[in-house]
């Protein structure tokens, strides 16, 4: 029914658009002008360069709209540390953009509202200014320049962190990656995770963890992921069957999970679930969906840390999802110790 | 010389000759325009399909049943077709409408018209580059109908998931044909290309130096230049890819199972073929955009009656974009677990791309300051491709920084972000070339009119679908969902979903303004005049009908350069090339 309404829709648009045409030709014909001539009219001039005004105003002033009204839909603030840098940094670029932006395209469209063409005028004949050359390559040059080293700076302390004396080694976890589902591996006491490999998959061994590597006993094997709050971690990757990517949007934390290769990433939850369903941004994008939710019927939602996939693999790529729960030190060694080793699972 | 080009020009050509294996570049354009419109309207159609499944996931729409069969039973969309319908659109808009329909369209037209050439070096070389594209587009689209549905991996096919049946049913005979299908693309593309290098490089008339020529030419060359540097990676990139899906190798796989099947597979590297696509694939992007930038310097000059600004600076900026270009490829890659380091290089090369594409930018709107600015749809769809460059380019300082892109990597901001400043400033370009040219191309005028409300419709619709994107990327939102009511933390996108559908479909249709106005104008549009737009340019020097050689005497010589308009001392505000350097008058601009 939809579909016909729409295809209805757009069909009356298309006639009124045709209609609008004629009139505006016959219209044009009348006052002895040929409105299909293929050279624009005075006229035709004034009335886009309007239309290129009256643009502007509203892409200007729909986006200042977005950036207010869908300020809810955004991810809350960063539940780890270095995701903190990571906004930082984006704030500065998107504010650096949004100068831009609001600089460049009003100039760009009152040109074209400004200097719209005319019988009797001229342009000015102007094919180069070696000085505004100069100006506009060097200033986003040295710009530039800045945003490298401060993106640079970043992206090395994410991915090269420096664990300095007396300072807590990160705790190890596997997370493991199939159609359609995600596996977490603890390391145990030892904090070594045991050898794994899919050759070596069979019965309960779902994961391919090597039972005579002496690592592998006091692994752990979960369908959800628990982390300490404020302790490193140290994601190890691995995939089964093709490329997953593991993206924690709410930890800023990103990887793809490769067959045939282990990749990594460290991080330091620093927000417990519990606080981040204190945050007042993400009380406020809660109320927002349970009020959708509760028109459709759905079940009111509580807010909770989630992995999902963000690299195509198949069918129910769109539902490949884990819960991920940050808790208190004493709440997460509760948890952990109710769990089955890979010994006992065997 | 003179009976020479008379034996030319009588030579009786027969229908097949003349219209279907034409070795004329000009025929040759237009085989390639309408191709690439056909596979374009296919391409968009597909995206309206998956906007309807985006918006109203839960509502059933009968008219899926019917264009998909099994895949749309009830008038639901299946996971699988969905994943098909993101990666045949992808595929068809990147490579069959914006590389092909776009360069092959007007490298044809315009590198021989422009520069003083009766053809292209190879006539014959370039009537097969479009039969390759042809069989190329056939095969395409024969694979929308097999049994397991078309190639459904992405368009940027991946392997493991594009090699291994068992992963997705797109990656059966599916995607087999769609390495087909690429294989004589390419071809086609290096036919191509090296076409257009080497009559650029030899055919030149009579003065046309380097420095002569039209920026539309430069673009077109560079462009070329890319293709025939990159495309042959993809080639090996895809051969293969075939051999490890076919002859059992691993290249791309090692240590999988698979739908509990365990594949002796041992040693290859997923990442490897990242390298090599993208190898093709970055400056793929340029291969795009060049032709699209190309003709708007030409159309915005032209169009303001003032030179475009900064000749020299312009050139100097397609030669720094397409260098960069072959050496960011890393940045589609930062998360893939590649050595930090080099995410720190990718991101460094990547940034600098922002120095040239400003310039050009500024050079665009400097050239419409105090011009006299003539508002045709070819200016306004240039006028809109400036605006979406810019839009579009400055949230690449946010993906091209590993550092920002590690948690916007594969959303919806990175959707929003290629779509404007690749997809949008192309296909505008693509438009304004199409209005400004047509009267070369069919020696007919389109309906101005139609042109101003389908500018209209399709700058403001594309605005709607691909501005609200950005937010949707930042609030975490991965593309390629088939539906994101699995995570209740995105039902708040719901609304902008349903939004962004509207403006999708109402922009999809109001092409059909378009398809109208051109095939109505080129068979019963008024007729157009030699030098429509009073334009300086060698094209709009020849008959209005088209005759093989282009000119019926000799070729022009041409004296100046291309954008001498509203020059002081001349009494019309344009000067053709052809006009000799008059006493007194200082030659500019080269």
């Amino acid at each position: 029914m939809e579909t016909l309404l729409i295809i209805i829709v757009g069909i009356l648009g298309l006639i009124a658009i045709a209609q609008a045409v004629r009139v505006f030709e016959l219209s044009a014909a009348v006052k002895g002008e040929d409105a299909s001539s293929e050279n624009v009219t005075d006229k035709d001039n004034r009335n886009q360069g309007i239309l290129l005004l009256i643009f502007m105003i509203f892409m200007l002033g729909g986006f200042i709209a977005m950036i207010f009204g869908y300020s809810d839909v955004m991810l809350p603030v960063s539940a780890s540390e270095h995701g903190v840098d990571i906004d930082n940094l984006w704030d500065i670029s998107m504010w650096l953009i949004i100068v831009v932006f609001f600089i460049t395209q009003p100039i760009l469209f009152y040109f074209g509202y400004k200097f719209r063409g005319a019988k009797k005028k001229k342009a000015v004949y102007m094919e180069h200014n070696n000085r505004l050359e100069f100006i506009w390559t060097i200033v986003p040059a040295v710009v530039l320049a800045g945003l490298i080293i401060y993106g640079l700076a970043t992206w090395s302390n994410i991915m090269n962190p420096v664990i300095g004396e007396g300072e807590e080694e990160p705790m190890v976890v596997e997370i493991y990656a199939k159609q359609f589902g995600w596996t977490a591996r603890y390391s145990g006491s030892d904090n070594q995770l045991g050898y794994a490999n899919v050759r070596m998959i069979g019965g309960t061994n779902t994961l391919g963890v090597d039972p005579d590597d002496a690592n592998s006993l006091d692994d752990v094997i979960t369908t959800e992921l628990h982390l300490p709050v404020n302790r490193p971690v140290l994601f190890k990757f691995r995939s089964q069957d093709v490329i997953h990517s593991a993206y924690l949007p709410h930890f800023r934390v990103q990887m793809n999970c490769v067959p045939g290769t282990k990749t990594q990433f460290m991080f330091k939850p620093t927000m417990t679930t519990e606080e981040m369903r204190q945050d007042p941004d993400t009380q406020q994008k809660v109320a927002n969906i349970n009020e959708i939710r509760g028109e459709r019927g759905d079940e009111a939602w509580q807010f909770d840390y989630v992995l999902l996939c963000n690299k195509i693999c198949g069918s129910a790529h769109y539902n490949m999802q884990m819960k991920i729960v940050v808790e208190s030190e004493e709440e997460y060694n509760k948890w952990m110790s109710e769990q089955k080793s890979f010994a006992e699972l065997l | 010389m003179a009976t020479h080009e008379a034996h030319d020009h009588h030579h009786e050509q027969s229908f097949i000759e003349k219209y279907v294996f034409s070795q004329d570049h000009k025929m040759i354009a237009k085989q390639f325009l309408i191709t690439g419109m056909i596979m374009g309207i296919i391409g968009v159609a597909m995206s309206m399909l998956f906007r309807l499944q985006l918006a109203w996931p839960d509502k059933q729409f009968p008219i899926l049943e019917t264009l998909l069969g099994k895949w749309g039973a009830d008038g639901t969309m299946d996971p699988n077709i969905y994943l098909a319908l993101v990666t045949i659109h992808g595929t068809i808009m990147v490579f069959f409408v914006l590389t092909a329909g776009l360069s092959g369209t007007f490298s044809n037209l315009l590198i021989p018209l422009q520069i003083g050439a009766r053809d292209m070096a190879s006539g014959f070389i370039n009537m097969l580059s479009y039969w390759f594209f042809f069989a190329s587009s056939i095969v395409m689209v024969v694979s929308l109908f097999v049994e397991n549905g078309p190639a459904a991996a992405g368009w940027t096919v991946y392997p493991p998931l594009s090699a291994l049946p068992q992963a997705m049913p797109g990656s059966g005979l599916g995607m087999t044909l769609w390495l087909v299908s690429m294989s004589l693309f390419i071809v086609s593309s290096l036919l191509g290309a090296l076409n257009y290098i080497v009559t650029v490089l030899n055919l030149r008339t009579k003065g046309m130096s380097m420095t002569r020529l039209p920026l539309t030419i430069w673009a077109f060359f560079v462009t070329a230049i890319l293709g025939v540097l990159s495309f042959p990676v993809l080639f090996s990139a895809a051969l293969l890819l075939i051999f490890d899906r076919s002859f059992g190798t691993s290249f791309y796989l090692s240590d999988i199972m698979v739908a509990g099947e365990l594949l002796s597979n041992q040693g290859g590297s997923p990442v490897l073929f990242q390298h090599l696509f993208w190898f093709l694939g970055h400056p793929e992007v340029y291969i795009i955009l060049l032709p699209a930038l190309g003709i708007t310097s030409e159309v915005i000059s032209t169009n303001a009656r003032k030179p475009i600004f900064g000749y020299r600076a312009m050139v100097g900026s397609i030669l720094a974009i397409a260098f960069l270009s072959f050496i960011v490829w890393g940045h589609h890659m930062f998360v893939t677990g590649m050595n930090p380091f080099l995410g720190s290089v990718f991101t460094f090369t990547t940034l600098l791309i922002a120095i040239p594409s400003a310039v050009k930018a500024f050079n665009y709107i400097t050239t419409l300051w105090k011009g006299n600015l003539r508002l045709t749809p070819a200016m306004l769809f240039s006028i809109g491709l400036v605006s979406t460059f810019i839009t579009g380019g400055l949230t690449g300082l946010i993906l091209g920084d590993s550092a920002l892109d590690i948690n916007v990597h594969d959303t919806y901001f990175v959707v929003a972000h290629f779509h404007i400043v690749m997809g949008l400033s192309a296909i505008f370009g693509m438009f304004a070339g199409v209005y400004h040219w047509f009267p070369k191309m069919f020696g007919r005028r389109m309906i101005k009119s139609l042109g101003y409300v389908h500018f209209w419709v399709t700058f403001i619709t594309a605005y709607g679908v691909f501005f609200p994107m950005h937010f949707m990327g930042m609030a975490g939102l991965p593309r390629r969902y088939y539906t994101n009511t699995s995570f209740p933390m995105f039902d708040d996108l719901a609304d902008i979903n349903v939004m962004i559908s509207i403006f999708a479909i109402v922009g999809g249709i109001a092409q059909v303004i378009f398809i109208f106005n051109f095939f109505y104008s080129a068979v019963r549009g008024k007729k157009a005049s030699r030098n429509p737009w009073k334009s300086n340019t060698l094209e709009w020097t020849t008959p209005v009908e088209h005759i093989h050689g282009n000119w019926p005497g000799e070729i022009p010589e041409v004296h100046r350069w291309a954008y001498d308009y509203s020059k002081p001392g001349m009494e019309d505000d344009f000067v053709p090339q052809t006009v000799p350097i008059r006493e007194n008058e200082v030659e500019t601009g080269h």
